[in-house]
């Protein structure tokens, strides 16, 4: 199912909601009929604005940057977005019936976070826009316009008319730059090397937490290559005349072809060997004594030599692309060559989203370099400069400080309005592209006990490249859908609208689905990770911040009641039965997933199904990844850890009956415990907030836990994180410096979300223990398993 | 080619030798020709190893006792500008460029020691094959002639036409070519510019890459001397101005570009 919107040609209205939540007013602007509208037909204006979908939170917007090229605009804003947030708070119990009281209280409060917005749209309706925005611009604060690119100057006026607002113009390259270290730094997987003849075209790269240095190639109308040392040193260290405009220029000359798209769809189709002079023309082979392929091309246009024979314009498109292409990217090397830089990203409308000209670069820059250097593009080149104006525009909120990550709610992913992927959209080549960044609240860093986070890849299976995998997991999450939209509506039992809130959750996170079937390289590499990350953004976008919050609250209730009987089963084993009995106990806690299908069926039809039955279900020694020997081992020889950092899973019986008993032993051997549970909720992963009443309960149960906590030898922090995954390069300041002080030598990472689909495969400095219980029957036959395998890898690192 | 192959077979050159020296491009090309149709053995001498001893050569004999070698003093001022004898006495290390259909690039440490560091498919076999394309014109010479009637700066866009004036940001001339047939992207454009403009307009974009290769190519060798020879340059003042030009401008006269007399 394609958006209405898609059909232009269809669609000869202009829809703009005129205030919020009133009726949608349709604008005729321009009617392309499909039966013979003639005269006016070429002036294809005609698009749908999707409701709540493009200029998103206008009404608290501020900072304005515009970025206006040679044909699309790109606008950014900062916002403030009010969304609900699940709080957690302690009851008062002192002289209540606790027994048939919940645990704690769960109210559903408005938070206010901060979002940058970025559109880009074509010049064609940039009025439409503007008077679009003009009419939801409620904030008066808003003084000046921070603007950018070629079109600045032309657009000034109009700017300044419409909105009102003065503009205030940026340098081009400056934006740029500014830009390109704001998404490097804040976005994973911003990074690509492009290879059209694999699987995988798209090949994205780990972020390295060393951005520079590194060479930027812009590829405009002409060339720029800008060496950038840090965040604000950069210099021009060359250029070319021959780029962008050179094709452009030169093709329509050559081939009569008016449209810079359509240049590049003739050159996909043409032959250059007809056009250019190959060095086997010349010499009939190879040049052996040189080494140069007969293929190569000697001279470029060199069978045009003549004046009575014609070329097609297929070909001397494809010729003229080479030519410019090869010519850039023996440039580019010769740079990075002469400063000694091995990161070159080319962007550029040159580039911008076109497989045939990253295609040709990469080409040109394995031959050129004898494939020591990779070209890079970045997934949102296309929005660096507007991303810059608008980073010039708010130094004040010094925006660097923060950390940012993609909406992948809000924001439409690479190549959306890409002719190359929606070959109906060839008449218009760029409809409306959308990114969303959030402020994160607090700063994320790279856990300091990762052993090289520069080749760090927090997931275990790459979707984008194994179409296997990728199937199954779409199939899966398209099946759970339905159920996630009735357990998201279910949650909210008193909202009038959440049953259609949910409905519009299930058919955007649908969408979204059907987007990454066709392109899994939307938003970065395709993983299990990304799939739940943006079913959680999705969830958010409709206000249901925590669908899972009673079920939470439920289970922790249940489980604290055992966690008594539990700690008094568990003293009375000798020591070498109890470590086994804990392990079984942390495995058992982590049967308890509602993320996964198998076990909510169970939990949904056997509410009684127990703690007990959950050991029962587990596979018998030995285990699929079995190092428990090792494990015994080491506890029973080697001197007690010095500090552990646990970070947890589930709420409820995993949390409680499983993790607690354990960190409780390691206590008792006189290790430090660092427990880490997300900041914000995804599916019933116990967050950080649940975690501490959680705790002060256990504490008022148990001595061992109650002063450890008071002696602080068990602390409690938060990831930083709102996934149920674990993604270890984007921790919490807060918590990487703990680690760091306290010198921490064991990490253990319980689940599937943590240590299956992400970290299966992480190195660290230091010992690390995963477990996990497969609860995917898919998943354990791909690890040679079956379904409730148990995955129990004990790590020591090499010396 | 076949022509002459024809008439070393009528006149049986093959009765006086049996073997002809030849190099370039076309030695391996119509190497089987010459053999089956010419009965002649061609031995095949390699193309850059024949040029080199045939630059060094050329300089040592010198013309008519002045040095073959010369260079342009002051190519940066159109008034000032002059062409001047240079002694190639001490050749070594230079960056030979050689400008053919396309442009090999040579590092010559010695007579013997020599390497190709790259080369570029944009030569003067681009230039004419382009004006061929672009204005119709047949031979080299007429494309020569249209250019050096026409205005480039009615085709290619500017750094003025883009800022106004310089890009100091970055140290840009105004008058530097920002892009290539820039203002060819626009229709008005197209059609007001003449084919004499877009000649100049090729020549200038061939010259100036050429230009551009062979600086990067000399820095990163660590070579502070550039000869420019090959065909291409043959009557082409233009081009040979604005690559003295464009080397000392954007090496800030770190580099100097050698030409020679009977290349």
């Amino acid at each position: 199912m394609r958006r209405p919107r898609y059909h232009a040609n269809l669609c000869a209205y202009v829809c703009i909601p005129m205030r919020p939540g009133e009726e949608w007013v349709a604008f005729k602007m321009a009617e392309r009929g499909g039966r013979g509208s003639g005269g006016h037909g070429s002036l294809d204006k005609s698009i749908t604005l999707p409701p709540d979908e493009i200029f998103r939170n206008l009404e608290n917007a501020k900072r304005f940057a515009i970025d206006i090229g040679g044909s699309l605009t790109k606008l950014a804003y900062y916002s403030t977005v009010q969304h609900k947030v699940a709080r957690v708070r302690s009851f008062d119990h002192s002289g209540k019936d606790i027994e048939n009281e919940p645990l704690y209280e769960i109210t559903v409060q408005e938070e206010i976070t901060a979002r940058l917005h970025f559109i880009k749209f074509e010049n064609t309706y940039i009025e439409t826009c503007l008077d679009f925005i003009k009419d939801h611009l409620v904030n008066t604060e808003t003084k000046v316009i921070k603007a950018t690119g070629g079109g600045a100057y032309k657009f000034k006026d109009l700017i300044e008319k419409k909105l009102g607002l003065k503009v205030d113009k940026e340098d081009v390259m400056t934006c740029l730059i500014k830009g390109c270290n704001f998404v490097l730094r804040n976005i994973p997987h911003e990074v690509f090397a492009y290879q059209k003849d694999s699987d995988t075209e798209f090949r994205f790269q780990t972020n390295d937490p060393n951005i520079f240095p590194y060479l930027l190639v812009n590829i405009g109308s002409g060339v720029s290559i800008v060496k950038v040392e840090t965040e604000d040193k950069f210099e021009w260290i060359g250029g070319s005349s021959i780029g962008g405009g050179t094709f452009w220029g030169l093709g329509a000359l050559l081939t009569k072809t008016k449209k810079f798209d359509e240049l590049l769809q003739l050159a996909s189709k043409g032959q250059h060997t007809n056009v250019d002079m190959l060095v086997k023309d010349v010499y009939g082979g190879a040049y052996q004594t040189l080494g140069l392929s007969g293929n190569l091309i000697a001279s470029s246009f060199g069978k045009s030599t003549t004046a009575d024979k014609e070329f097609s314009k297929e070909d001397m498109a494809k010729s003229l692309l080479h030519m410019i292409s090869n010519d850039i990217g023996q440039l580019a090397c010769l740079y990075a060559k002469l400063h000694n830089l091995e990161k070159i990203y080319f962007g550029g409308f040159f580039i911008r989203g076109h497989p045939v000209t990253m295609r040709t670069i990469t080409y040109s820059i394995n031959f050129f370099s004898k494939g020591e250097v990779q070209a890079l593009f970045l997934r949102h080149e296309g929005y660096l400069g507007a991303i810059g104006a608008f980073l010039k525009g708010a130094e004040q909120d010094n925006p660097n400080q923060y950390s940012w990550g993609e909406n992948y709610a809000g924001s439409s992913g690479l190549m959306s309005t890409s002719p190359d992927v929606y070959p109906m959209q060839r008449t218009r080549s760029g409809t409306f592209d959308m990114l969303e960044m959030d402020r994160l609240e607090r700063p994320l860093v790279n856990l300091p006990l990762l052993k090289d986070p520069s080749t760090y890849i927090p997931d275990t299976v790459d979707l984008t490249d194994d179409a296997m995998a990728r199937k199954y997991w779409l199939t899966c999450f398209e099946e759970a859908l339905d159920g996630v939209a009735k357990r998201a509506a279910a949650s909210q039992p008193d909202s009038m609208d959440a049953l259609e809130r949910a409905e519009k959750f299930r058919q955007k996170y649908w969408n979204k689905l059907q987007t990454l079937r066709q392109q899994p390289f939307a938003y970065g590499t395709l993983t299990v990770r990304s799939l739940l990350d943006t079913r959680e953004h999705c969830l958010n976008e409709f206000n249901f911040p925590d669908p899972y919050s009673k079920i939470k609250q439920k289970e922790n209730g249940i489980a604290l009641k055992c966690f008594h009987s539990v700690i008094e089963s568990l003293d009375s084993l000798d020591w070498e039965e109890r470590q086994f009995a804990l392990v079984k106990g942390l495995l058992a806690g982590n049967v308890f997933d509602w993320g996964a299908k198998a076990v909510s069926d169970v939990l949904e039809s056997e509410p009684q199904f127990g703690f007990e039955e959950a050991k029962s279900k587990l596979q018998e020694r030995p285990w699929l990844q079995d190092s428990y020997n090792q494990w015994l081992e080491r506890l029973k020889e080697g001197p007690p850890h010095k500090c552990a950092l646990i970070f947890t899973d589930n709420s409820g019986i995993d949390i409680i009956l499983g993790v607690f008993p354990f960190v409780r032993e390691l206590l008792s051997r006189g290790t430090e415990v660092i427990l880490a549970c997300n900041s914000g909720p995804a599916l019933n992963d116990v967050t950080y907030s649940e975690s501490l009443i959680v705790t002060e309960r256990i504490a008022a149960m148990d001595p061992i836990i109650q002063s450890a906590l008071k002696e602080e030898k068990l602390l409690l922090v938060q990831t930083g994180s709102s996934s149920p995954c674990l993604d270890l390069s984007r921790l919490d300041k807060g918590l990487a410096v703990l680690v760091r002080e306290r010198k921490t030598d064991l990490v253990i990472i319980e689940g599937m979300g943590r240590a299956i689909h992400t970290n299966y495969y992480a190195a660290f400095k230091c010992e690390s223990l995963k477990l996990a219980v497969i609860k995917n029957s898919w998943l354990a036959d791909r690890l040679g398993g079956k379904i409730f395998s148990v995955i129990f890898k004990y790590e020591v690192p090499c010396q | 080619m076949p022509a002459f192959i024809q008439m070393g077979s009528e006149k049986h050159f093959s009765s006086l030798h049996t073997t002809l020296c030849a190099t370039g491009g076309g030695a391996y090309k119509f190497e089987q020709d010459f053999l089956t149709m010419g009965d002649l053995q061609l031995c095949k001498l390699d193309e850059l190893d024949c040029l080199i001893k045939g630059v060094l050569y050329i300089d040592s004999v010198g013309f008519n006792g002045h040095s073959e070698c010369y260079y342009f003093e002051n190519p940066t001022d159109a008034e000032r500008c002059q062409k001047l004898p240079f002694n190639l006495e001490n050749p070594y290390p230079l960056l030979l460029v050689n400008i053919g259909s396309g442009v090999s690039i040579l590092a010559v440490y010695s007579k013997e020691n020599y390497k190709r560091v790259t080369g570029t498919s944009l030569g003067g076999g681009t230039f004419f094959g382009l004006c061929c394309l672009l204005t119709g014109c047949s031979t080299f010479e007429e494309a020569l002639e249209m250019a050096s009637r026409g205005d480039s700066t009615k085709v290619d866009k500017l750094v003025r036409d883009i800022y106004g004036g310089d890009y100091e940001r970055f140290g840009l001339p105004g008058w530097a070519v920002a892009s290539s047939f820039g203002n060819m992207m626009s229709k008005e454009k197209r059609d007001s510019v003449s084919k004499e403009d877009l000649a100049k307009a090729t020549l200038i974009t061939i010259t100036n890459n050429i230009g551009s290769i062979a600086r990067m190519c000399a820095l990163n060798e660590n070579i502070n001397r550039v000869v420019f020879v090959g065909n291409f340059l043959r009557i082409n003042t233009i081009s040979m101005r604005l690559l003295a030009y464009a080397l000392d401008y954007w090496s800030k006269g770190q580099l100097k570009a050698l030409f020679l007399e009977h290349e």
